[in-house]
């Protein structure tokens, strides 16, 4: 199942390289939300520095929706759904190749983000391990959902309004439990934190589980 | 595909059901309204729970109805599952904007806003997001079979969701009492109590009045839906041979 799902995995990953979707477009959009908030929050008042572990997860949760989007697209645009049916692939093996490409994705994003936040919003890390053992569970938990939800959503005409609508508030406990743990993580009191990024394993075990048990069905969708 | 369908939506059970909720509305709205003190420290506000409480519960009873019949529908491919689970999601979308209006309207006087980040109310907003999402799902339009897949794998995902909000209010520290009613000794005078549980037996008689009915408008949705395509195909056909005899002469 591994190498099955490193495959498809590779290959959107290929796809996302060759069409450069994810670095010109993606990217830059969750750049601009960035600077956005800073507009719609005054910098001066120095709230932007207490509220930035939120803005950087809000920012990474609305980039989900359009990775989880394009990771289905790319298969229903091209016709390719079928074929990926058809080719003898276990269905959790997909799913995890989708959702392995889409937290690969997530992950450069979040560094790019990251570093954002720190250079704009003007944001001191105190403790890096607690934001990382909190990131990695919660961008799996984000691409695990994306992945079920994404394949949900995928052969729906309107899957770029009913995506987000799917998909958000499912994705809410994630952005709380993330949010608590990276202001954790910023305030220099890490032991508030662990506990939310054990919340985050739990919840990334879940969507995973949920999802790979799910998408053989998501699958025959025509 | 099942074909026994009902012919209408009443039925003598049904009006049983109907008679039933209506006595019961009204006298749980004596017993709410009248005859059950106020609260020593909620005064009047409290008789809001007899409805917020029971809509609730039955808020839940309709998501646990929905991924049943999503269940059910995955297993057995039967159209009366999906039925189900559209029927009872519609009134888990009913009762779970009940539950936020009455709680709202019990928040004013309570915490001095209609509206708190309280992890109870915050969680149930967004489970009545999830269901709304469910219904939109729904809406699109697609063959019977493709709706009720996708609507069945949803509607299966809406359990995780309502344990994480049946739980929340554990995981988030809130302002929101805790179930006074399942406590083993619950500190609530009797007629308070009695009312509260007489809210829940109406509420779901009520509940089993609507979702029949529901249900049997459903049916006969689809019965209509596959008439019209049957006739929609007898007439394309018969303009087919029309045109193909005109064509031979």
């Amino acid at each position: 199942m591994f190498a099955e799902a490193r495959i498809v995995a590779a290959k959107d990953l290929r796809l996302e390289w060759r069409s450069r979707v994810t670095t010109t477009q993606v990217v830059p959009f969750a750049v601009l939300t960035l600077v956005l908030f800073a507009f719609a929050i005054d910098p001066s008042r120095g709230v932007l520095g207490r509220v930035a572990p939120g803005l950087f997860w809000v920012a990474v949760l609305l980039s989900t929706t359009l990775a989880a989007n394009r990771a289905h697209a790319v298969e229903t645009d091209a016709g390719t759904r079928d074929m990926l049916r058809l080719s003898g692939l276990e269905p959790r093996a997909v799913f995890a190749g989708k959702a392995a490409a889409i937290v690969v994705q997530l992950l450069g994003l979040e560094i790019v983000l990251a570093a954002g936040t720190v250079v704009l919003y003007n944001v001191q890390l105190a403790t890096p391990a607690l934001l990382l053992s909190a990131a990695l569970p919660a961008t799996v938990a984000l691409g695990a959902a994306g992945a079920t939800y994404g394949a949900l959503a995928a052969s729906v005409r309107v899957r770029e309004t009913l995506l987000p609508l799917l998909l958000l508030p499912v994705l809410a406990p994630v952005l709380i439990a993330a949010t608590s743990a990276t202001e954790a993580a910023i305030d220099s009191t890490p032991e508030a934190g662990w506990g939310w990024a054990g919340l985050l394993v739990v919840l990334a075990l879940l969507y995973a589980g949920a999802g790979a048990g799910i998408y053989g069905v998501l699958l025959e969708d025509q | 595909m099942t074909t026994i369908a009902p012919a209408g939506t009443g039925s003598r059970a049904t009006l049983v059901l109907g008679w039933l909720s209506l006595a019961g509305v009204a006298a749980l709205a004596a017993l709410g309204l009248w005859w059950s003190p106020a609260d020593v420290v909620q005064g009047d506000s409290v008789r809001l729970m007899y409805v917020h409480v029971p809509s609730a519960i039955l808020m839940y009873a309709g998501c646990s109805l929905c991924a049943l019949g999503s269940l059910m529908w995955l297993r057995k491919r039967t159209d009366g599952w999906d039925t189900l689970a559209q029927a009872s999601a519609e009134l888990a979308t009913l009762f779970a904007a009940l539950t936020l209006v009455t709680g709202m309207l019990w928040g004013r006087p309570t915490w001095g806003a209609y509206w708190t980040w309280d992890a109870r109310l915050t969680s149930t907003t967004l489970l009545f997001l999830l269901l709304v999402g469910y219904l939109a799902l729904r809406s699109v339009p697609a063959s019977a079979d493709t709706r009720a897949r996708r609507s069945a794998v949803l509607g299966l995902l809406l359990v995780p969701n309502a344990m994480i909000v049946h739980y929340s209010v554990d995981w988030w520290n809130t302002l929101h009492q805790d179930a006074t009613v399942a406590k083993l000794d619950p500190t609530i005078d009797d007629l308070m109590l009695f009312t509260l549980f007489a809210g829940m037996v109406v509420g779901g008689v009520v509940f089993s009045w609507l979702l029949t009915h529901r249900f049997r408008v459903a049916w006969l949705q689809r019965q209509v839906d596959e008439v019209s395509l049957d006739r929609a195909i007898v007439e394309r056909r018969a303009e087919a041979d029309l045109a193909g005899h005109g064509s031979t002469r």
